[in-house]
């Protein structure tokens, strides 16, 4: 009997997850465009030093709230500073917060979330019922708050920030936890000996993980916009470092001479929140397929 | 409906608990001794030694909490330091100014995202829905601080049709209220609008490939009364109760909008509370929202409740 060979490089090739996933975001025209400005952002955010025209802080009292002009493409404000170089540099304080608070959230968030889903019980009842409570103070109230009794600084806007936007990722990765702890392949590795941290970290964690992405984006682009109303308030950058919340703090007692003063950092936020919201509904559809 | 009501007041007994601990550890973020920060820079031994006497701080933590929490059931959420006033009584002095402000912008919500949730939902991959899509796109991403200005912009200093800031109460004048109140409640609704247009939409669309609309369409039904008794009553179940939710949230998003357009409310007094160091007015009105935060949830199930027939079966 005649033997049957199948070449081997017949058989079509699988396709990884990640690379799926990539392939669909690459798809989606919105997600590009995200990605695309948010990449402008972080560069303008890197190269600050070397893209501003001007010191961001450097004032000139023949300049004072001149209109944009061949020399000062965006205006100067009420201190003669160049505003297209105050943008420039306000790029790092508001990726900087976007990015910082929310790892505080992840890093707080996701081990607290693992530990209420994978061990139930009165663990998870006590954590449910604290994440209930912070999710009983509204947001910005509650960032408010921290950084009053924190005292305002950039940093300590951070750390508002991200201990407010806490408890939903703990409640989003104790959600996931709920839903992967009880598939075959955990009681597989449950069966073989695996201790709890084991499978916790190998088994659980990786298949919570596109979910975060998401919300993690999302986040960014909420803490952006919380950065910037906490520098609005005063809470956030101090003074002379550029922000474009404390900006538009500004800006706004001059709306009638020098409109300028207030569309660009403005525009600033609304761009890059925009751009991470683009991202995350992008890989939300990317991810999770049945989304879209 | 009695057991349902049990169970969920029994729910929220915890959780108003806690938050009462999170807003009590608050006072304890302070660095340093809380009377020093309190009393403020020019503070004397004596103000100092009343202030820790007076907030019982050379008590255990357990101990003034439980002096704090008693005080707050009896309504009593302390002295403002710099209005030597009842914190109380300041809430409840600039509530309807903020309560008016989020109503107005509640109104706005409902009509700008409803209608174009439908239109949305409706147009379905029409240039219609893709308009829809963006402007909650925008809605979503603009910082409504500067949206304010952006209006100010436009419609004090360029038009001079509205306000640019101030507040009328509307016993006074009506109309000047309504004018000064137009563009502030406009800019709190923004966002909530582009909210609830994306929950119309995915409510609607589902509801729209239903069996029983398909069976109202194969009746003749003209589509307008498809669409509208049909299919949107079933679709705005889910999105009434994230409005009650969304109240609460207004209530945050005030804050940002009374300090664009100078307007005495509750927003307004936590930020002039925060820059004077008036903490207990700070953890009053947190403690104020969250309690209202956690009583619209309620109201928002009972709600639910009350519309859906299969949670009462």
């Amino acid at each position: 009997m005649a033997a049957i060979t199948v070449p081997l490089a017949a058989a079509p090739r699988e396709d990884s997850p990640t690379r799926r996933a990539l392939r669909r975001l690459a798809r989606r025209r919105g997600a590009v465009v995200g990605l695309f400005l948010v990449a402008f952002f972080v560069l303008l955010a890197l190269f600050a030093p070397w893209i501003a025209p001007y010191d961001p802080v450097a004032t000139s009292w023949s300049l004072v709230r001149k209109a944009p002009s061949a020399q000062h493409w965006f205006g100067t404000d009420e201190i003669g500073r160049d505003v297209l170089a105050r943008v420039i540099w306000g790029a790092r304080a508001s990726l900087l917060a976007g990015v910082v608070s929310v790892c505080i959230s992840l890093a707080i968030g996701v081990p607290i979330g693992l530990a209420a889903g994978y061990l139930g019980r009165w663990i998870d009842m006590v954590i449910s019922r604290f994440t209930d409570a912070m999710l009983a103070c509204p947001f910005l109230i509650l960032a408010i708050a921290l950084a009053a009794f924190l005292g305002p600084s950039l940093t300590n806007a951070m750390i508002a920030i991200g201990i407010a936007a806490t408890p939903a990722f703990i409640r989003l990765t104790r959600a996931q936890v709920l839903a992967v702890k009880v598939e075959d392949y955990v009681e597989a590795a449950r069966a073989v000996g695996n201790s709890h941290l084991r499978i916790v970290l190998r088994h659980i964690l990786p298949n919570v993980v596109p979910p975060l992405i998401v919300q993690a984006t999302l986040a960014i682009a909420a803490a952006v916009i919380a950065e910037a109303s906490l520098s609005f308030l005063g809470l956030g950058q101090q003074p002379p470092a550029p922000s474009w919340g404390s900006m538009l703090n500004t800006a706004k007692n001059y709306v009638e001479n020098a409109p300028w003063m207030a569309v660009w950092p403005g525009l600033s936020i609304f761009l890059l929140v925009l751009s991470f919201n683009l991202l995350g509904d992008g890989l939300r559809d990317a991810l999770d397929p049945r989304h879209s | 409906m009695g057991r349902f009501l049990a169970h969920r007041l029994a729910a929220i007994v915890p959780t108003l608990f806690l938050v009462s601990v999170l807003i009590f550890g608050l006072q304890q973020l302070l660095p340093g001794d809380p009377a020093l920060a309190i009393a403020g820079e020019d503070r004397d031994e004596s103000v100092v030694q009343h202030l820790r006497e007076k907030f019982h701080l050379n008590d255990p933590i357990p101990v003034r909490y439980g002096y704090w929490i008693r005080d707050v059931l009896h309504g009593n959420l302390g002295e403002s330091v710099r209005i030597q006033k009842p914190v109380t009584e300041l809430i409840l002095e600039k509530l309807p100014v903020t309560i008016e402000l989020a109503t107005l912008a509640m109104f706005f919500a409902l009509v700008i995202g409803i209608t174009a949730g439908i239109v949305s939902a409706v147009f379905k991959g029409t240039p219609f829905d893709y308009l829809a899509n963006v402007v909650a796109l925008w809605g979503l991403s603009t910082p409504n601080f500067w949206l304010g200005i952006l209006l100010i912009l436009l419609f004090s200093v360029q038009l001079g049709w509205l306000p640019a800031s101030g507040y009328v109460s509307p016993f006074e004048d009506l109309k000047a209220n309504l004018a000064s109140m137009v563009m502030p409640a406009f800019v709190l609704g923004n966002a909530f609008a582009a909210v609830l247009m994306r929950h119309t939409r995915s409510a609607m669309l589902q509801v729209l490939s239903a069996d029983y609309v398909r069976t109202a369409r194969a009746k003749g039904l003209e589509e307008r009364v498809v669409v509208l008794r049909h299919a949107l009553r079933n679709a705005l179940v889910p999105v009434i109760t994230l409005g009650a939710l969304e109240f609460g949230a207004l209530l945050s998003g005030a804050v940002l909008t009374e300090q664009v357009f100078s307007i005495p409310g509750f927003g307004k007094l936590i930020v002039d509370a925060v820059f004077n160091r008036d903490y207990l007015v700070v953890q009053g009105v947190v403690l104020f929202t969250a309690t209202v935060y956690v009583t619209l949830n309620l109201l928002a199930d009972l709600a639910y409740f009350l519309v859906n027939p299969r949670m009462r079966g």
